[in-house]
């Protein structure tokens, strides 16, 4: 068994644990914590799969971000002691058969297809993020390239499709997305501020 | 390529095991895109039935992250196995970015909603129905 598999089974193992503790727990700051495990080892599956900027950015925005304000969330609504939010078990157990379902239909779905196939027909056989053309960018290291190919495809520039061998337009980017999805978090924090805003009545004697 | 019938449930357990049994020839547990497309799978349908089952709004919101995630395990493993490229990872970074935004405005809803009720029981939230 090679470094591979045994990082990818671990990880893989820690993913759909926490995942699946997450359901069964019914303690919100232990689902949290649960959370916290899937979600960094699903980062761990990122890195193997070459993705190093997506999983350290998973990291960052899920673990370090996300997280602590789901935990923030639960301290601030804390339930009362008599307000149990228990799942009664035969919502459980329905629960449990389509989960049961829908995982073979998934998992059906994805074995009955032959994925070497897939991916011998349409990549020439090998990953393509793991080729040497798309390393480097337009100019040679020594040239100051210091733009990852990840990078450069949010401002627009492909040298990954542009620079593979028998390519003869240049590829579009993704700028636009890119600034929607900025003013889009700008207007998701302000709305945020205004939803969670403290409101204090006004006194009338005042 | 010949396309087979859509199997049915058995078959399709038997059809894992047998693509996952450890096989002394293959000197271990091989890796490839279907491996992480179960991984994405078994998120999906933990983070469904999570959003079914809890009844606290908290509760409903971390469903909503595991199926994110899965899709996002889904559009990597794409990216790095296919010619889908690098747009896999871009879109997998819009996924992260638009989710930790959604997670804040709907913390911020579910703090709203404890303001008024003094609970985020989902159930409770009944006033809009019909």
């Amino acid at each position: 068994m090679t470094g591979h598999q045994l990082l990818f089974w671990v990880f893989a193992a820690v993913t759909c644990g926490g995942a699946i503790a997450v359901v069964l727990t019914q303690n919100v700051v232990r689902m949290a914590f649960w959370l916290i495990v899937s979600l960094g080892a699903s980062a761990g599956l990122f890195f193997l799969l070459n993705a190093d900027f997506v999983g350290t950015a998973q990291l960052l925005v899920y673990v370090g971000g996300t997280l602590v304000l789901l935990v923030f969330g639960v301290m601030l609504t804390a339930s009362g002691p008599f307000s149990k939010m228990q799942t009664r078990p035969g919502e459980l157990f329905l629960a449990g058969i389509v989960a049961f379902l829908l995982l073979g239909l998934l998992g059906s779905s994805v074995c009955s297809v032959n994925w070497n196939a897939v991916v011998a027909a349409t990549n020439h056989g090998q990953p393509l993020l793991a080729r040497q053309e798309l390393n480097h960018g337009y100019n040679k290291p020594e040239e100051g390239n210091t733009g990852h190919p990840l990078g450069m495809a949010f401002l627009g520039m492909r040298p990954d499709r542009d620079l593979a061998p028998g390519t003869k337009t240049l590829s579009t980017g993704y700028l636009l997305p890119f600034e929607i999805a900025s003013v889009h978090l700008l207007v998701v924090l302000i709305g945020a501020a205004y939803l969670a805003r403290a409101k204090r009545r006004v006194q009338p004697n005042e | 390529m010949n396309h087979s019938p859509v199997k049915f449930f058995p078959v399709s357990v038997k059809a894992v095991l047998k693509k996952y049994r450890f096989d002394p020839q293959n000197r271990g547990l091989s890796v490839d895109l279907s491996s992480y497309l179960l991984v994405g799978a078994v998120l999906f349908v933990a983070g469904v039935v999570c959003m079914a089952t809890k009844r606290n709004g908290i509760g409903v919101l971390m469903g909503v992250e595991l199926v994110l995630n899965g899709a996002n395990i889904n559009f990597v493993a794409f990216a790095n196995y296919t010619k889908l490229g690098l747009d896999g990872q871009v879109i997998s970074l819009f996924v992260i970015v638009l989710a930790a935004a959604e997670a804040a405005v709907a913390l911020a809803i579910a703090l709203s909603f404890y303001n008024n009720h003094l609970t985020i029981d989902v159930d409770q939230a009944n006033q809009l129905q019909g």
